[in-house]
C-alpha cells in the first residue's frame, strides 16, 4: 500500500509563530485519533517555526539558520500516512483542512517504504 | 468543454471511491446493528453509494460524507422494509421501522458517540470471522466489509477466479443469516476463542501477502498492509487485549524485512543473511512499541506476543551474530508449551543449536524425526542438514540438503539448497 507524506505549506499561525489554540487541538487531536483508529496513520508530528538551510554548491557547503521569511517554506506539521490511493490521502488531506482554517497541503508519495 | 466535463465527473468518481473505503466499514457496521443482516446492510450501504454516485458529482461532496451516507441508507432501509412488508410479519417490521427512525432522528441529534461507532465496527469483525464460517469465507467476507477491497481485488489478491470469491461471500452472508448469528461482542469464555479466530483471520491475510513472490500482483503483496491495517484497526477497537498488540507487532517487524528479504534476481535470502539495513525502522519501531502495549498489559504471555517477542529479538540484534539465540530458544520453549506443534519444536532445535551448538541442536532435531506432520516438511531436512555442515558431518550434511530441496515447492528455494549440497560435496572431497 503506498504511502504518502503530508505537510503544510504557508500555515500561518507558524508564519505568526501563534501556538494554535485550544479547539483545534482538540479537533487536531480527534482527527488523529480518527486516523490511528482507521490503521493508516503511521507517524505525524508538528515541526518548530526554526530551520535550517544546508546548501552544497561543488565542494563547498554552507549552513544559514532561519526563520526565512518565504512563508512556503513554512510548515506546520506533517503526517506520513499508508492508504490504497492518491485520492485517499486527498479526502484525509480534505478532512484536515476543513479543521485548520486557511493554509495549503501538500501531499506526496513515499518510495520504498 | 465537453472534454474538461467528463474529467470532472471522473475525478468525483475516483473521491466517491475514496470516501467509500474510508466510510464503508462504519456504514455496513451502523447498518447490520439496525438491520440485525449483514448481507441487507451491505447492499443497503451499496444503494446509498449508488445514490452519492448520482448526487454527489452535481452538487459536490456533502461536508460530512459519512452521515449523508448513513442517512440515505436508512431511508432506502425504511423504503424496503413497507415494500417487503408482508401481513404475519408486519407487527415486526412496525417496530423494525419505529426502532430505525428513532435511530435516524439520534443520528440526526448526533448523539451516536465514536464510541458506539467502534463497538459496531468490533461487532462487525467479530461475525465477520465468526467460527460458524470456513477460513477462508471468514477471510473472503473481512476483506471485503472491513477492509473495503472490492470482490475483483480479493480474487486477484488469492489468485483464485471472481465467481468463487463472489459466491464465497454471498454465502457466508447467508450463513450467517440463516444461523441469526447475533450482532455482538462475545463475552466471558467465548471471547477469547472468537477473538483468535479474528486474530488468526488477520494473520492469514498477512502470510498470505508475505507469501507473495517477486513477479506476482502487487494487489497481493498488499495484503500484508491490508492484515496490518485491520489489526491496527482491532487494537483502535480492543485495546485491552493483549494479543491483538502482539499480532500487530508480530506483523510490523515482519513487515520491516519485506525489502530485505527478496534478492536482486528474486531469490529468497534467508533472515540471517539479509541486509539489516534494508530493514523498515519505522515498521521496526511500530512493532516493538506495540510489543510494549502487549506487554504492559499484563497476564500470562500469549502465542502472538510470544511470537512478536521472537521477532523482536532479531529486529533489536544490529548484526546476525549479536542475536540472543539463548533467549530466543527459552521464547520457542515458552511457545512449545502454550501451542505445541513439532513446527515449534524444530525452531526450537534450531535456537538451540545457535545458543548452545550444534550438537544440543541436533539432539532435538534428530526426536522430531518420526514425527508424521513433518514427513514432507522441507524445512527439517535442511535444518538437520545445516546442524551436520557444522558438526563436519558433511556427506550427511550434504544427503538432508538434497533430501530438502526435493520436498520444496519453492523453486529458488530448491536452488539455494543444492548449492548448499554442492558445497558440502565440493568440501567433504
Amino acid at each position: 500500500m503506498p504511502r504518502f507524506l503530508m505537510y503544510e505549506i504557508d500555515a500561518k499561525a507558524v508564519a505568526a509563530n501563534t501556538p494554535p489554540g485550544p479547539e483545534l487541538m482538540a479537533e487536531m487531536g480527534k482527527l488523529v485519533e480518527e486516523t490511528t483508529k482507521a490503521g493508516i496513520l503511521l507517524a505525524t508530528g508538528g515541526l518548530g517555526p526554526n530551520s535550517t538551510h544546508v546548501r552544497s554548491s561543488g565542494t563547498k557547503v554552507s549552513v544559514t539558520d532561519g526563520p526565512f521569511t518565504e512563508t512556503k517554506e513554512l510548515t506546520g506539521g506533517f503526517a506520513l500516512i499508508e492508504v490504497k490511493t492518491r485520492d485517499e490521502a486527498i479526502e484525509w488531506a480534505k478532512r484536515f483542512r476543513k479543521i485548520v482554517g486557511d493554509g495549503e497541503s501538500v501531499i506526496q508519495e513515499v518510495f520504498g517504504g | 468543454m465537453l472534454e474538461s466535463v467528463s474529467v470532472t465527473v471522473a475525478d468525483s468518481h475516483r473521491a466517491i471511491d475514496a470516501v467509500w473505503r474510508i466510510e464503508s466499514p462504519r456504514l455496513i457496521a451502523g447498518l447490520t446493528r439496525i438491520v440485525h443482516d449483514v448481507g441487507l446492510a451491505e447492499d443497503l450501504a451499496q444503494d446509498a453509494l449508488v445514490a452519492a454516485l448520482e448526487q454527489w458529482p452535481e452538487s459536490g461532496v456533502p461536508d460530512n460524507p459519512g452521515a449523508w451516507l448513513m442517512a440515505t441508507a436508512k431511508h432506502r432501509a425504511i423504503d424496503r422494509l413497507r415494500r417487503n412488508e408482508r401481513l404475519e410479519r408486519k407487527q415486526e417490521q412496525l417496530g423494525r421501522e419505529l426502532e430505525l427512525q428513532q435511530e435516524m432522528a439520534m443520528a440526526d441529534l448526533g448523539t451516536q458517540s465514536d464510541d458506539d461507532v467502534g463497538d459496531d465496527l468490533l461487532r462487525l469483525m467479530f461475525i465477520s470471522c465468526h467460527p460458524i464460517l470456513a477460513p477462508e469465507a471468514r477471510v473472503a467476507l473481512t476483506l471485503r466489509l472491513l477492509a473495503s477491497l472490492t470482490t475483483e481485488e480479493i480474487a486477484r489478491a488469492f489468485l483464485v477466479p471472481v465467481a468463487t470469491i463472489a459466491q464465497r461471500i454471498v454465502r457466508a452472508k447467508r450463513t450467517l443469516t440463516e444461523a441469526r448469528v447475533p450482532f455482538e461482542v462475545p463475552s466471558g469464555a467465548e471471547l477469547d476463542t472468537r477473538l483468535s479466530s479474528v486474530l488468526q483471520v488477520i494473520y492469514l491475510v498477512f502470510n498470505e501477502g508475505y507469501a507473495a513472490t517477486a513477479g506476482d500482483d502487487l494487489m497481493r503483496a498488499g495484503l500484508c498492509e491490508d492484515a496490518l491495517r485491520l489489526g491496527r484497526i482491532l487494537a483502535g477497537l480492543a485495546p485491552k487485549e493483549p494479543e491483538v498488540h502482539g499480532l500487530v507487532a508480530l506483523m510490523e517487524i515482519q513487515a520491516s524485512r519485506s525489502r530485505a528479504r527478496v534478492g536482486p534476481s528474486g531469490q529468497i535470502v534467508l533472515l540471517l543473511d539479509q541486509d539489516r539495513g534494508r530493514w523498515d525502522p519505522l515498521h521496526i519501531s511500530r512493532g516493538l512499541a506495540a510489543l510494549e502495549r502487549a506487554e504492559k498489559l499484563g497476564g500470562a504471555l500469549g502465542p502472538y506476543t510470544l511470537q512478536a517477542e521472537i521477532a523482536a529479538c532479531h529486529a533489536r540484534a544490529r548484526t546476525a551474530a549479536d542475536t540472543d539465540w539463548a533467549r530466543i530458544a527459552a521464547l520457542y520453549d515458552a511457545l512449545a508449551q502454550l501451542v505445541p506443534s513439532p513446527v515449534v519444536e524444530l525452531n526450537r532445535a534450531v535456537a538451540v543449536g545457535m545458543a548452545f551448538g550444534p550438537a544440543a541442536g541436533l539432539e532435538l532435531v534428530e526426536a522430531l524425526a518420526s514425527e508424521p506432520l513433518l514427513k514432507t516438511y522441507h524445512l527439517l531436512p535442511s535444518a538437520r542438514g545445516d546442524l551436520l555442515e557444522k558438526l563436519g558431518r558433511l556427506t550427511e550434511a550434504r544427503a538432508e540438503f538434497e533430501r530438502a530441496a526435493s520436498l520444496t515447492q519453492n523453486a529458488r528455494e530448491r536452488d539455494l539448497l543444492l548449492e548448499r549440497a554442492a558445497a558440502c560435496a565440493r568440501a567433504a572431497s
